[in-house]
Parts: C-alpha cells; sequence; structure tokens
C-alpha cells in the first residue's frame, strides 16, 4: 500500500509563547521545533499499513522552512521511505490552511497513493483543517479523527472509526481517500539507531512553491496576535481540616462566583 | 451581499445549544453586516425545530430535510448547505467548532473557494468585515484573524457567547438540494453513541476533572457524584496521566492533545497543572484547583484553591453542593 503522510513541524507543547514586538507572529528563536504529536500517529499508521500489506512506499510530504527537515528526518529514521519538503519560507509566512492545503496538494499529485493521512490538528496554528480542504483540491473523501483503520485487501476501501461527539461512528470509504488521526489510532514507534543512520541516506526532494507550479494566495490573514491576560493566583480557603475548607470552597462559589 | 447564515446542528433530534449561542451573535452583528440572520437546519423529520431558532433571533430559517440526511456525512451536508448559502447569498456564515462543525466548516469553506476561521472565541464587525479572535497553540496565544472573500465563516467554540431571547421573524422555507450522489464516497456503517446524558466537555458549563491524584478508575466515582450534583450542565474530565493509565477514556482529556474547553467552571482534583494541560482549560471561566501538595503549578492559574487530601475534600464539597441547591 503506497501512502503520503503530511507532517508539520511545530513547537514542543512545552514551549513558552511570546509575541514578537510587533504583534505580528510569535518569537521563533530558542524554541525547540518537533513533529506535531498526531502527524506521529499519521506516519505511524502508514507504516503499519505498509507493514500489513508487505509492500508500498511510504512518502512524507512537509510544507516549511529549512528546520522543517529535522522532523522529515525523524519520520524517515520511523521507517518512512522518502519525503517532499516544499521549503518555501516566504510562503510558509503567509501561509493560511488553504494556502498550506493548496501547496501540499500540488505535491501530492506527482505521487502515487492509496491513502493520505494527517494529523487531527497541528498543534501550533489549531486550525484542524488542511486535511479537509486538501480533500476539496484533490476529489477525495476525508475521514477525520480516526482512532481505527481497516483496509480492504484489494485496497479499494477502508472501513474506518471516527470520535463523533457522545461516541464513535465506523464508516466505509473508497479509497484513495484522506485519513486525519486522533490520539488512540496507534502508538508510535520511536526511530531506532539503525533508523537514524538510514534515514540520512533517504531521499528528500526539496521544491519550491513555485516549481509545483502553486499560485494561489492566502484565504485568510492574521491581523495582530497577543497572548491570553495572565491569570492571577486566587484564593486558597482556608480551614481547621478538609471539611472546613469544603465548606469554605462551597461558599465562595454560591456566594462569590455566584456558580451555585 | 448582506446577511448572516448559520448552520444549526441538530443532534438526537435537538438543535444543539451551540446553534441558539451563534445565532444570539448574528443577532448583534446583523446590524453592522445588514441584511437578515438566517439560519439552515439539515436531517431527516427537522422541520419541527425551526421555531426554536425564531426563537433565539433568525428571521429565516431555511430547511433541508429528507431521510438521505439522517446521518451527518460531510459531503451531502456540505452540497446541501453549499445550495442553500448560493441561494441566500450572506456575508457571513457561522457554524459551531463542535466536533461536526470542524468536521463540516473547512470542507463547505473549500467548496465554496474560500478560507474560514475556525474554534473563535470572539467576533466582531469592523466597516462590514468580521474581525475573529482565536487561540493558538492551545491557548497560550491569541490571533486576530479576517477573511480575505466574502462568504467570511467562521466557526465558534462552544460557550464563547450567551444565549439570548430576541425573536426573529422566523419565516421558513423548505429547500429541495439536488444531491450529486456520485460524489458522495463515503457512507455510515453505525453510531456507537453513550446512552449519558452528559455534555461533552466542550459544551459543558461545569468540568469535574481529575488527574494522577485519583489514584485509580474506581475513584472517579466521586467526581461524577459532584458533577451530577451540579446538574445536567456539568461532566467530568481528566488529565493526560489519567488517561495513559487507563483510567478515563481519551474523550475525557482535557488539554494540549485533548479537548480545549472553557467551562464556566473547572474544578482540577489531583491534577499538577503541567502547561499542556493548562492550555486546554486556561479559558475557563472560574478554575479551582484541589490539591494536596501547595507548590503545583494549578494553583497559580486557580481562583480558589483547596490545598488538602482531594478524597477528603470531594465528599463533602458534594454534601455542601446539595445543601445549598437545596
Ligand atoms: C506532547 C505532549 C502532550 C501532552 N498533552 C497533554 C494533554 O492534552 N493533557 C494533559 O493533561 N497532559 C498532557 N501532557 C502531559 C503533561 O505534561 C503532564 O504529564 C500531565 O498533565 C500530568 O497529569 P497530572 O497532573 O494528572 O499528573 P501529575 O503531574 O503526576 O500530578 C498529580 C497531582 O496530584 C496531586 N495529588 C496526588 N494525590 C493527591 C491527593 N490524594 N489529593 C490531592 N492531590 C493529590 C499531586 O500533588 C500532583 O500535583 C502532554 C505531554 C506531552 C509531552
Ligand atoms: N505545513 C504543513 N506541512 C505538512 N502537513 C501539514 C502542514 N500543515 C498542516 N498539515 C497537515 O494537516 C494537519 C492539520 O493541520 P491544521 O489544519 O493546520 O491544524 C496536520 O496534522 C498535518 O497532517
Amino acid at each position: 500500500m503506497n501512502t503520503v503522510v503530511c507532517m508539520k513541524q511545530v513547537p514542543d507543547t512545552e514551549t513558552l509563547i511570546k509575541i514578537n514586538p510587533e504583534g505580528t507572529g510569535i518569537v521563533t528563536e530558542g524554541i525547540k521545533w518537533v513533529m506535531c504529536p498526531y502527524d506521529e500517529y499519521a506516519v505511524e499508521e502508514a507504516l503499519q499499513q505498509k507493514e500489513k500489506f508487505k509492500a508500498g512506499k511510504v512518502t512524507i510530504v512537509s510544507l516549511g522552512p529549512d528546520r522543517a527537515i529535522e522532523a522529515i528526518r525523524t519520520g524517515l529514521a520511523m521507517g518512512a521511505d522518502t519525503a517532499v519538503h516544499i521549503n518555501d519560507a516566504a510562503f510558509y509566512e503567509k501561509a493560511d490552511p488553504y494556502a498550506t492545503a493548496a501547496a501540499l496538494a500540488a505535491a501530492v499529485k506527482d505521487l502515487e497513493y492509496d491513502a493520505i493521512f494527517c494529523g487531527k490538528q497541528a498543534i501550533d496554528d489549531d486550525s484542524g483543517q488542511v486535511p479537509a480542504i486538501l480533500g476539496e483540491l484533490l476529489g477525495l473523501p476525508v475521514v477525520t479523527l480516526v482512532v481505527k483503520l481497516e483496509v480492504s485487501e484489494d485496497k479499494t476501501k477502508a472501513v474506518a472509526t471516527r470520535e463523533v461527539e457522545g461516541g464513535h461512528a465506523v464508516v466505509e470509504v473508497s479509497l484513495p481517500a484522506i485519513f486525519s488521526a486522533q490520539k488512540g489510532l496507534n502508538e508510535p514507534r520511536y526511530a531506532s539507531l539503525p533508523g537514524i543512520m538510514k534515514a540520512k541516506k533517504k531521499p528528500v526532494d526539496v521544491k519550491t512553491v513555485s516549481d509545483l507550479g502553486v499560485s494561489v494566495e492566502p484565504m485568510t490573514a492574521i491581523k495582530e496576535m497577543s497572548l491570553p491576560p495572565a491569570r492571577q493566583a486566587g484564593k486558597i480557603l482556608e480551614g481547621e481540616d478538609a471539611v472546613e475548607k469544603a465548606k469554605a470552597l462551597a461558599k465562595a462559589l454560591h456566594e462569590e462566583a455566584k456558580l451555585i | 451581499m448582506p446577511g448572516i447564515l448559520i448552520y444549526a446542528e441538530v443532534q438526537k433530534g435537538e438543535i444543539k445549544k451551540g446553534a441558539f449561542e451563534i445565532t444570539s451573535k448574528a443577532k448583534q452583528l446583523v446590524g453592522d453586516v445588514g441584511g437578515e440572520v438566517a439560519a439552515c437546519i439539515i436531517g431527516k423529520d427537522v422541520e419541527g425545530l425551526a421555531s426554536e431558532l425564531a426563537k433565539y433571533g433568525a428571521d429565516k430559517i431555511f430547511i433541508v430535510d429528507g431521510p438521505e440526511f439522517e446521518n451527518y456525512v460531510p459531503e451531502a451536508y456540505v452540497q446541501a448547505f453549499a445550495q442553500v448559502a448560493s441561494q441566500f447569498n450572506p456575508s457571513i456564515i457561522l457554524t459551531s467548532a463542535s466536533a461536526q462543525g470542524k468536521d463540516f466548516t473547512p470542507a463547505l469553506a473549500a467548496r465554496l473557494q474560500v478560507g474560514s476561521i475556525s474554534d473563535c472565541v470572539d467576533l466582531s464587525v469592523s466597516s462590514g468585515k468580521l474581525v475573529a479572535k482565536r487561540p493558538m497553540y492551545a491557548g497560550k496565544a491569541y490571533a486576530m484573524v479576517e477573511a480575505v472573500k466574502e462568504p467570511q465563516i467562521a466557526s465558534v467554540r462552544p460557550n464563547s457567547f450567551a444565549i439570548e431571547e430576541i425573536a426573529g421573524a422566523g419565516a421558513t422555507e423548505k429547500v429541495a438540494v439536488s444531491l450529486d450522489s456520485s460524489k458522495i464516497k463515503m457512507e455510515v456503517k453505525s453510531l456507537e453513541l453513550a446512552a449519558s446524558e452528559e455534555p461533552d466537555q466542550t459544551e459543558a458549563e461545569i468540568i469535574v476533572s481529575g488527574g494522577r491524584g485519583m489514584k485509580g478508575p474506581e475513584n472517579f466515582k466521586i467526581l461524577e457524584d459532584l458533577a451530577h450534583t451540579f446538574g445536567p450542565t456539568a461532566t467530568t474530565g481528566a488529565s493526560r496521566a489519567a488517561v495513559d493509565a487507563g483510567w478515563r477514556d481519551h474523550s475525557y482529556q482535557v488539554g494540549q492533545t485533548g479537548k480545549t474547553v472553557s467551562p464556566n467552571l473547572y474544578i482540577a482534583c489531583g491534577i499538577s497543572g503541567a502547561i499542556q494541560h493548562l492550555a486546554g482549560m486556561g479559558t475557563s471561566k472560574v478554575i479551582v484547583a484541589i490539591n494536596k501538595d501547595p507548590e503545583a503549578p494549578i494553583f497559580t492559574k486557580a481562583d480558589y484553591g483547596v490545598v488538602d487530601d482531594l478524597f477528603k475534600v470531594v465528599p463533602p464539597l458534594t454534601e455542601e453542593v446539595k445543601k445549598i441547591k437545596g
């Protein structure tokens, strides 16, 4: 089974976000960059499908500046075969979900695949839109929030379990299709030492957006960024014992906060 | 192209609360946009629900009703809504950023060849243009975002706006959509929905959440009891440590790789307050922390803190809440 994984490099979840003085974006110095955690599930799923079918190729596609190569190498070290790095800092800077999906769609067009795996959302912009837009641009069905996937022997269809409000839905979809990975789909493997060594020699096709012939403009624009108002530490409720403290808390929630 | 069109999501035969929230907000904004507030309901046997939308401000209600819409299938719903949208031709489209809304909205926007701004927590209109505020980096930052083209589409995080009863004209119109079924490549085989009437964490007004300090799955009962005491708008949540230990299902997880919630009240029990957890609940209106470690980072964000053993605090708290509620 041939698959494509759309993977984004994002700040580590530990990162404290700072806004630049112009208020247009975040301060990127000093950030530790990692593969988006949801994209780890996507890579893992692609590898497991390849292993199940004992054939095929996993291609990682990532739009990002120079630094994104590190996350791409991580994916190759996990076991992906090749990668396309859309390295175009100027485009990336302004790219909204639509422009991102358009660039990814252009890169994917030349590849052979039975399925495309994405993460549920990139944990930097938190937009959760790219898989759906990619589906529209490629004319493919999109199954989001997948927690279980079974591909038919002949690779013409798949049965996916997806998270819905209050439970799960089981859907059948024709392939090729796009799947966005939710936590629970699998347990991503770590890159092994031999894997890391091999990854260095795996081919990465570097392209600019104009190489791909993409000429879209973003559909949305960030006008200003800010930090949330700092939350002040509040009141510690005192009391002789735990029961007294519980009473004080209930009283505060009732009389001050007016929540009960 | 004046007017605001709302997607009124239906679940279990009822219009979701989030749809009323965005209808109320649209009613406030429409003066600056011009035109009317319209809503669109899609489903099977949903015609009777229209009057509820009128109560919260819808001037016009489009109804797409048929057996083919019994289950949510993105392609079918997108086709239907896109036809209504091209008929009404609104300046703004609003949806709720519920689980379904998050799936539906970007697909709809791409079909209309415009962008959409997802999971917004505030909206305003300035010289006819929508300005949407949305969290990024799991709430560690906010961005003000504008759309380049019309219709300007935004999905709104549940609980961001209050519901107000201001009646709209409420004219209904049944729309007969023509579905291109050759494009529908997905079919719902089965739905497994929990029987519980608890609201989803993203929509709950009160969340009682437990972490590693809960010690085991059986102890979550005391959190459920407290949540039930608060009433039907309350539910429980969990930290990743509790989920990874297998004590709670992943659907309960709050945080950067779980749900982002903003209830009126969030009670964190035995949760230390790691940055990834705080990211998911930092916008809660009131935060309570119950933790035996006075140095736990959660206390720096909590409006009210109790430093003690949660197993000694939670049961009497439940009793007190019961007394107050009478
Ligand atoms: C990529 C990534 C993504 C992540 N995403 C998330 C996420 O989405 N959500 C999330 O929650 N975490 C997430 N984490 C994990 C996060 O870093 C923390 O490990 C986790 O939140 C800790 O959970 P906890 O507070 O329950 O456990 P701990 O940090 O172990 O804290 C337990 C607390 O319970 C208190 N306690 C113990 N016993 C009692 C008692 N009897 N009474 C009162 N207090 C008691 C202790 O004092 C302590 O403060 C993520 C981590 C990574 C690396
Ligand atoms: N720059 C990018 N390069 C590759 N894949 C991306 C990029 N941005 C988003 N994606 C994919 O789309 C998913 C959802 O991202 P988003 O819509 O930005 O939240 C991610 O988990 C990735 O799989």
